[in-house]
């Protein structure tokens, strides 16, 4: 990966996109809401979904569906062969070495929670800490705390200045402790938009020989991901935050790790013989896909990779930068929005408080203007700790979104504002 | 813009500018807090209750238009009233902003709230704080959470 791909190219690189083709592409965005053209920017929450990417899952079940790896059969073959060949999807996607570097989970959480059970129960004890960082979405919070109270570990927080960015000296000085078993960071904030420096946090943990999980939750949808070149240990994603269904998730793990880790879940399809003396598991990535999974949902999350490679992520995020400098310029007009996290480093998202009104009443108000924004926490209370805020409001982009959709929100903004007065 | 007017009425913006008996009582007879875990939002509310009837009542807290509001008329409306009829009360109310039915008289300023029917996800706001007083009145230790 490159240094910091979204910011290298040029706003005006989004020309190349046709809006209106692509827009067409995705048929819940043909509505509207309480009368008004429905503007989605809750897109950091879930992304929809592209007609290829439906027709896809429904190609699946109208013609080929069958259980995977088990039947002789024609459909059953077929089904297979589908759902492994979207696993090549990902591994492409990634650039990772090996398709048994791949596992399928459910999200995100089970992606962290799997290492956190398996890699974590396996190798840290009473004493030993886990570094994470202040920005982190409760999914990478929890599951290291449940394993710190099952193990008597402790959690470290490196921690992030007022603009949103992480504090890396503090990062650097939380890793010498001599006692650190993983490092765990998320790639982009969703409560901030910081595009962390991920190859540099890795790189410091390796310094001390400290494997690395890279939350890549939000940052999938919007910067080319290589985790070779990365490095790091593990990294994972959902995806229905990169235009496929929800149901599926993404681990990336070093194949080395993987087979030294236990099973995660106990079950059909991880097996390779079991007597009721002992079990002898299956090789990768099964071992780590006890039962049957989403597969009509993994071959969806296929389709969605195979649409974003068409369009190309460097052109994605161009078009998604320049929206995100359209909109931070028109809401910084607003007296009395303040936008939270203005790292040098941003992407695809914009949250912000408005003085005196509460983040809830401006997301019900802009959903009666058509605009769906998130309010709330958004899964990162002690982000919202940091700055003594209860809540947020948060438009988050995607690749179909436009300048008139941001025109819609600021207008809309401006009725809350009016509301209140 | 007209049906949200319904919805946040003069009243309710009023009552979230300058919200009533917005305090904390030093010596409660009861007291609890109510959280929205949707949102993170708390409200902590005290009474102070003699003979079977509030005497006092106060909350403190921060949350949105609809859940300051509704908190704030909410102390007015209990204040005074015996301990028993807080049920009825929060019965009525409850159906008011849940259910097409008639605002009844008795409600008083509480059905300026009635607009919340329409909004679903909005509901939990409007009930926060009678969640709080009602968890109170149990004598409640753990923060009562609106689900
Ligand atoms: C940064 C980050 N991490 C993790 C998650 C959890 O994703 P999921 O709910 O798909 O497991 C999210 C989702 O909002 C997120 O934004």
């Amino acid at each position: 990966m490159s240094a910091s791909p979204t910011l290298a190219i040029a706003p005006t690189a989004s020309a190349g996109l046709d809006l209106a083709r692509i827009r067409a592409e995705f048929p819940i965005l043909r509505q509207r809401v309480h009368g008004k053209p429905l503007v989605y920017l809750d897109n950091a929450a879930s992304a929809q979904r592209p007609k290829a990417v439906i027709d896809a899952i429904s190609e699946c079940y109208s013609t080929y569906y069958a259980n995977i790896h088990r039947g002789v059969h024609l459909l059953s073959e077929r089904s297979t062969a589908a759902y492994e060949g979207a696993r090549e999807k990902v591994r492409a996607f990634l650039n990772a070495a090996s398709v048994q570097e791949i596992i399928f989970t459910r999200n995100t959480t089970e992606s962290i929670n799997l290492v956190a059970s398996s890699f974590g129960g396996s190798t840290v004890k009473t004493g030993d800490e886990i570094v994470i960082t202040g920005m982190e979405h409760h999914s990478n919070i929890v599951p290291w705390q449940l394993l710190c109270e099952r193990t008597g570990a402790r959690l470290k927080v490196a921690p992030f200045t007022d603009a949103g960015e992480l504090i890396l000296d503090e990062y650097e000085r939380l890793l010498d402790s001599g006692r650190v078993k993983l490092a765990a960071f998320v790639h982009l904030s969703n409560a901030l938009g910081t595009l962390n420096p991920v190859q540099r946090m890795i790189e410091l943990a390796h310094a001390r020989g400290i494997p690395t999980l890279v939350d890549g939750a939000q940052s999938i949808p919007h910067v080319a991901v290589d985790v070779r070149a990365l490095d790091c240990e593990f990294y994972a994603f959902s995806s229905h935050k990169i235009y496929g269904p929800s149901g599926v998730g993404v681990l990336y793990g070093k194949q080395a790790l993987l087979e030294a880790m236990p099973p995660y879940q106990g079950g059909g399809d991880m097996i390779r013989l079991v007597t009721f003396e002992k079990t002898e598991y299956a090789d990768l990535p099964n071992k780590f896909e006890a039962g049957t999974p989403n597969i009509a949902g993994v071959i969806g999350l296929g389709a969605a990779l195979d649409w974003v490679n068409a369009i190309g992520l460097d052109a994605v995020a161009a078009h998604e930068h320049e929206l995100l400098d359209y909109a931070t310029a028109q809401l910084q007009e607003i007296p009395g929005l303040k936008i939270m996290g203005t790292a040098r480093d941003k992407a695809a998202l914009a949250a912000f408080t408005i003085q005196g009104i509460h983040p809830h009443d401006i997301g019900t108000i802009l959903d009666r203007e058509g605009v769906a924004i998130r309010a709330g926490h958004h899964c990162a209370q002690p982000v919202m700790q940091r700055y003594g805020v209860p809540a947020t409001a948060r438009a988050s982009f995607a690749v179909y979104n436009t300048r008139d959709e941001v025109d819609a929100l600021v207008k809309a903004l401006w009725k809350v504002k009016e509301l209140f007065e | 813009m007209n049906d949200l007017r319904d919805l946040y009425q003069e009243v309710i913006l009023d009552h979230n500018k300058r919200p009533r008996n917005f305090r904390i009582l030093p010596q409660p007879t009861h007291h609890a807090d109510g959280v929205n875990p949707l949102c993170g939002d708390r409200i902590s509310v005290f009474l102070d209750i003699e003979d079977g009837i509030i005497r006092d009542i106060a909350f403190q807290g921060a949350g949105c238009a609809i859940s300051s509001a509704s908190a704030s008329l909410m102390t007015e409306a209990l204040k005074g009233k015996p301990v028993a009829e807080v049920e009825h009360l929060f019965e009525a109310f409850h159906n008011v902003v849940t259910t097409d039915c008639e605002c009844p008289r008795g409600l008083g300023k509480l059905g300026v709230l009635a607009g919340v029917r329409d909004y679903p996800s909005r509901v939990k706001c409007a009930t926060l704080a009678w969640h709080a007083v009602r968890a109170a009145l149990e004598r409640h230790a753990e923060p009562v959470a609106t689900e």
